[in-house]
């Protein structure tokens, strides 16, 4: 029987990292790639030591979001991701370019897997998984192969994404994967329905962030981003919520 | 030197196949070296020998010989079903380092020589693949 030599390095290549939190939804646009890139800036601020992969191969954006151009990852026995802003950041990005890539799921399965298998990370406090949107075969060949992963779930308080987001969850739990709660991203105004939904999974609500009008203005710089709103309510979130179980910095 | 990263994978395999199948001695793996991942064979094989003696705790690997079979990539069009081989890319240094890190991002970059499409299949040569392990009980 043919084998595939990438699949047993997995674990090595993530011995080092304390935690992995996988950000996922589900549904495409309810800012899943803004999440991941604004808690992989604050836990590193807050003094961790932090990665953050963009595994969205179809459409990469925290490189977007962060601003990051103009580096590449170092080649030694592996690659090493490049540290931009105090995070190590690894994206298919690096090798795409601005090209389009259309990639069917084998394909997808392959270029996660290789990914993987040689990217070289440091020793890091939380890897953060930019998590593409969908339940087929990307998303579960990371939840297969990311087997220290704990879930962070993005929503909004649309009924449409909702939808979605129960089905992830429902996923998750039939899979045993470790649910560290649910985000309502870009709220708009107060309803409970997001909470509500919530009840039959007994996952918690960690928060909700406000929708920001003026957030586009700061993608792109990270600088910028930590200032807005968002970054602030997100801090919180993260530092209120015994689930992230965080010192007060390092 | 992104060979040393897939020739650990291959002694990570190779040990754990050991144990799964309970062997004392692996005396061959087989490989197939896809050529669309362009590795530097001599690096790789030198990173193979290395990696077996450090990995390699309980001796299993000691008498183990390593076969390396080439196999050249071939791309079949999804659209139009034409077949086409890597030689016929034309890729620039940068796009051929990109491939070399990812085969997959051959998609990024090459185009069915016949009617453009994106939307290929790579028939053999992607990468490393474990053919047989051979080994004595």
């Amino acid at each position: 029987m043919v084998m595939d030599p990438r699949l047993s390095v997995i674990d090595t290549r993530l011995a080092r990292i304390k935690r992995l939190i996988a950000v996922s939804g589900g549904k495409g646009g309810i800012g899943k790639s803004l999440i991941s890139s604004l808690l992989a800036l604050t836990l590193s601020r807050l003094g961790y030591t932090v990665g953050l992969l963009d595994l969205d191969l179809s459409a990469p954006s925290t490189h977007v979001i962060l601003g990051i151009e103009g580096v590449y990852p170092k080649e030694e026995r592996g690659i090493v991701p490049p540290e931009v802003h105090g995070i190590e950041f690894m994206s298919i990005v690096y090798f795409t370019g601005d090209e389009p890539t259309p990639l069917r799921g084998t394909d997808i399965s392959n270029a996660l897997l290789e990914l993987l298998a040689i990217t070289q990370w440091g020793s890091l406090d939380f890897l953060i998984v930019d998590m593409p949107p969908g339940i087929g075969d990307a998303s579960l060949d990371i939840i297969r192969w990311l087997r220290k992963a704990e879930f962070l779930v993005v929503t909004t308080g649309s009924k449409v994404a909702l939808e979605t987001v129960k089905k992830v969850l429902k996923m998750l739990n039939e899979l045993n994967r470790p649910i560290i709660g649910v985000i309502e991203n870009m709220k708009l105004r107060d309803s409970s329905v997001v909470k509500e939904e919530l009840k039959k999974f007994e996952v918690p609500l960690l928060g909700a962030i406000e929708f920001d009008m003026n957030l586009e203005d700061s993608i792109g710089d990270a600088n910028r981003l930590l200032e807005r709103d968002a970054a602030a309510r997100l801090k919180e979130i993260v530092m209120r919520n015994p689930r992230f179980n965080l010192e007060q910095g390092r | 030197m992104h060979e040393w990263s897939l020739a650990e994978a291959v002694i990570a395999t190779a040990l754990e196949e050991s144990r799964k199948e309970g062997l004392e001695e692996i005396t061959e793996i087989k490989l197939k070296i896809g050529e669309l991942q362009q590795l530097d064979v001599e690096i790789f094989k030198f990173a193979l020998d290395e990696l077996a003696e450090t990995l390699d705790e309980g001796s299993l690997l000691k008498e183990m010989k390593i076969k390396m079979e080439p196999e050249k990539a071939i791309f079949k069009c999804r659209v139009c079903e034409k077949e086409w081989d890597f030689g016929e890319t034309g890729l620039s240094e940068e796009e051929y380092e990109a491939v070399h890190f990812a085969p997959e991002v051959a998609h990024a970059y090459i185009r069915c020589p016949s009617c453009k499409s994106p939307d290929f299949e790579v028939i053999q040569g992607r990468g490393v693949l474990i053919q047989t392990i051979k080994g004595k009980r």
